[in-house]
């Protein structure tokens, strides 16, 4: 796993030097610093158990090249959409749309007019309309979500039926095949024997952790989710930043929707179907609370790596999907308490005080000061330190 | 304050319509006229016969599963062409539901309007055969398509695809193609695997490999989109670096399959497709795809069943038979094709 080994053990030592103290990986490579690092770790073990499971049962296929890229190419459509996901739990929402998303921007992105435009044009015609209706329906979620105060988990179940509806019109219930050669030669092509897809993948990943941990909206993210009352008083325009988050999430859709479209040569309104699932739990396994408040991209990263390792080594040993089935469950579990061991394990005391807090969404203190441990080093554990940041800021 | 205050918003907004012009500029894009396609085609010119001829005008009710994918699309238009060829036949088509209880709502309302005739491709044959045996009982000849009932009294007539019989068709051909290798690695992308049919393709590929000395080495499961085709395949490709023969159960997923074969440059092995539809045969047909055959699942199965539910319900029997009334079970043939006798079928396959 030569291409994920530098994300996982950059993320793991990375964590804030706070927390770094009493854990068991000193190093502190400055990379990525985006969480407590035992939450990190525990998903690197769980990872590494999963590759040795593999180099073992699978020996001459498991370790090669070959297979790595397929892993990391499967895994770059629902990782990009997951990246989105994880920005929108964080900010204290959920989006049940997003494979619905990807389905109607494939759609939209490859209908005849679209492509005879490209055609004309260039294949980036395609890219603009695929992005252009991600953010477009992200738009109108987050104008839903946040002025028109509905249920985020409502807002976007309806999104999810209407959109893909719409995609089934606009197909025609048809798949529509890409015929811009240009187009599939430039995104199923590699740089450097790496895959287009896994580089898109790759700088994704970075641009989110970028937005989320060295941005002031990043900061923001976290305090809407952690308590939005408390970012209300600080000055943060909650309803507007609600509404960014699920135009990013929309967009994180579109560029999905772009690649599944190089990847099965397609548009379709049967792709991304369950992906708004495969992405909550990757998010979910990736250490992020689903009150929001508390979150990483590296671990949403490492969550959808494991989901894909977990397939490629049932297809290699020829089990069936059904028996892959159950160990995803029990993956998702173990996956979460190991989390949990290592990161009581390495600063049980405090942590001990946080658990409770954390479970209990409205308590400013804990909430918010679990979510900036990664954004603000040596600022957390003082009550509501998000809106103490903020403020000036604003 | 409330200036500063004001003006983000106005800013807001003015981002809103630049991004909601931006989409109506995109709006203009979904425009997908297609271009005249053969699919969707009924019944072709048969011999003319008595049976041809307009008698009392029947009601037929139809009800089928959403047309999600192409064969079902394909499913739903067929049956409407073939309606539509008879002046005394008006089709009353339920919406295409993947609901149970919708469904059975939709035959208790077919009961309650009083048609002549229901044809009825469950959603799940199960679940559908009470409602069935009431019309039955109500005097309404039901037709049952493709999915079976589980009592042979909730049917008049059953017209099914032969889901074993494609198996047997895709392994056969193989044997043939592969013949006397019995080390020969063979793979089988299925379909979803929790259905009965998928199961029944798999027995059927599995059994007639037997004959040969062949079985089955490397097998994944899909879920009949294109999407989880690729998937699949692209996993598959990695567990068997070497592979002498492929079937994949379904041409809708076919797509991705082939996709993810084209982006790993593989080509050393043969491809038996399923269902057939257009795109796989004109692959076929250009001669240069690793996928050289495909083993036909008739999309044609409700037209012929709106063909015997006309029949039926006006007291006639299929006219090249001698015994009189049409029969109770039709099963339909699975048949296997290949570039030598792709243009006899490719004119009636369907779009996926």
């Amino acid at each position: 796993m030569s291409g994920t080994t530098t994300t996982t053990t950059g993320g793991a030592p990375g964590a804030s030097p706070a927390d770094s103290g009493a854990a068991p990986e000193g190093g502190r490579a400055g990379g990525f610093m985006s969480g407590p690092v035992g939450r990190n770790l525990g998903l690197v073990v769980a990872l590494a158990v999963l590759c040795i499971v593999g180099a073992i049962t699978a020996p001459d296929r498991f370790v090669d090249v070959d297979n790595v890229l397929t892993i990391l190419r499967l895994a770059a459509v629902i990782g990009v959409v997951s990246i989105g996901m994880t920005f929108v739990i964080i900010g204290g929402g959920i989006d049940l749309s997003v494979g619905a998303l990807v389905a109607l921007s494939s759609v939209w992105a490859t209908t005849l007019a679209t492509q005879a435009m490209a055609e004309d044009f260039h294949w980036i015609v395609m890219v603009f309309t695929a992005l252009a209706v991600g953010a477009g329906a992200g738009l109108v979620n987050g104008i839903v979500i946040a002025y028109g105060r509905l249920v985020a988990f409502i807002a976007t179940l309806a999104m999810l039926v209407a959109a893909r509806g719409l995609a089934e019109i606009i197909a025609n219930r048809r798949t529509q095949i890409v015929q811009n050669r240009d187009f599939l030669a430039f995104f199923s092509g590699d740089v450097l024997g790496i895959p287009t897809l896994v580089i898109i993948f790759a700088l994704v990943a970075v641009a989110g952790w970028v937005l989320l941990n060295r941005t002031t909206f990043g900061r923001r993210t976290f305090a809407v989710g952690g308590n939005a009352e408390a970012a209300r008083l600080a000055g943060i325009r909650v309803q507007r930043h609600t509404m960014w988050l699920y135009v990013l999430s929309g967009v994180t859709c579109g560029i999905a929707a772009v690649m599944l479209m190089a990847r099965t040569t397609t548009g379709s309104s049967t792709h991304g179907t369950l992906y708004e699932l495969d992405a909550i739990a990757a998010v979910v396994i990736g250490g992020t609370l689903l009150i929001g408040g508390r979150g990483t991209i590296v671990g949403s990263v490492l969550g959808v790596l494991i989901f894909e390792t977990l397939g490629n080594i049932f297809t290699l040993n020829n089990l069936s999907s059904s028996a892959q089935a159950v160990a995803t469950g029990v993956i998702i579990v173990l996956a979460v308490l190991l989390q949990m061991r290592f990161a009581t394990g390495s600063f049980s005391l405090r942590r001990l005080g946080r658990g409770s807090g954390a479970g209990n969404p409205p308590a400013p203190a804990s909430a918010s000061g679990t979510a900036s441990g990664g954004s603000v080093p040596g600022g957390p554990g003082g009550p509501a330190p998000g809106a103490t940041t903020d403020r000036p800021k604003t | 304050m409330s200036a500063a205050r004001q003006r983000p918003f106005r800013r807001l907004s003015y981002t809103a319509v630049a991004l909601l012009g931006a989409g109506a500029l995109v709006a203009g894009c979904t425009s997908n006229t297609p271009e005249s396609s053969g699919g969707g085609g009924g019944g072709g010119a048969d011999a003319a016969s008595s049976n041809d001829e307009p008698g009392e005008t029947v009601r037929i009710g139809f009800s089928a599963p959403a047309a999600d994918h192409g064969w079902m699309a394909g499913i739903s238009q067929a049956a409407q062409a073939e309606a539509e060829r008879y002046e005394d036949v008006e089709l009353v088509v339920a919406e295409g539901t993947n609901d149970v209880s919708t469904q059975i709502s939709q035959v208790e309302t077919f009961i309650n309007e009083g048609v002549d005739a229901i044809v009825l491709l469950p959603f799940d044959g199960a679940a559908m055969t009470p409602v069935a045996l009431q019309a039955m009982e109500a005097g309404i000849p039901v037709i049952n398509v493709d999915r079976e009932f589980n009592s042979p009294f909730a049917a008049r007539a059953t017209i099914l695809g032969d889901n074993y019989g494609m198996g047997v068709s895709a392994g056969t051909y193989i044997c043939e193609q592969l013949g006397d290798q019995p080390d020969a690695v063979v793979a089988e992308i299925a379909g979803i695997d929790s259905l009965p049919l998928t199961q029944d393709r798999s027995r059927g590929f599995a059994d007639a490999l037997a004959e040969c000395g062949l079985n089955v080495d490397n097998r994944v499961a899909a879920e009949f989109t294109v999407e989880s085709g690729e998937e699949a395949a692209a996993n598959l490709l990695q567990a068997a670096p070497q592979i002498d023969a492929l079937w994949n159960h379904d041409d809708d997923q076919g797509v991705g399959v082939l996709a993810a074969i084209n982006n790993a440059g593989r080509d050393e092995f043969l491809m038996v497709g399923g269902a057939g539809s257009a795109n796989a045969m004109r692959e076929i047909e250009s001669g240069e795809s690793v996928l050289e055959a495909t083993v036909i699942y008739p999309h044609t199965q409700a037209a012929d069943g709106i063909a015997l539910a006309r029949l039926i319900a006006q007291d006639k029997s299929m006219s090249d038979l001698v015994s009189q009334a049409v029969p109770q079970r039709i099963v339909l043939n699975a048949p296997v094709v290949t570039a030598e006798n792709v243009d006899q079928y490719i004119d009636a396959a369907f779009e996926s």
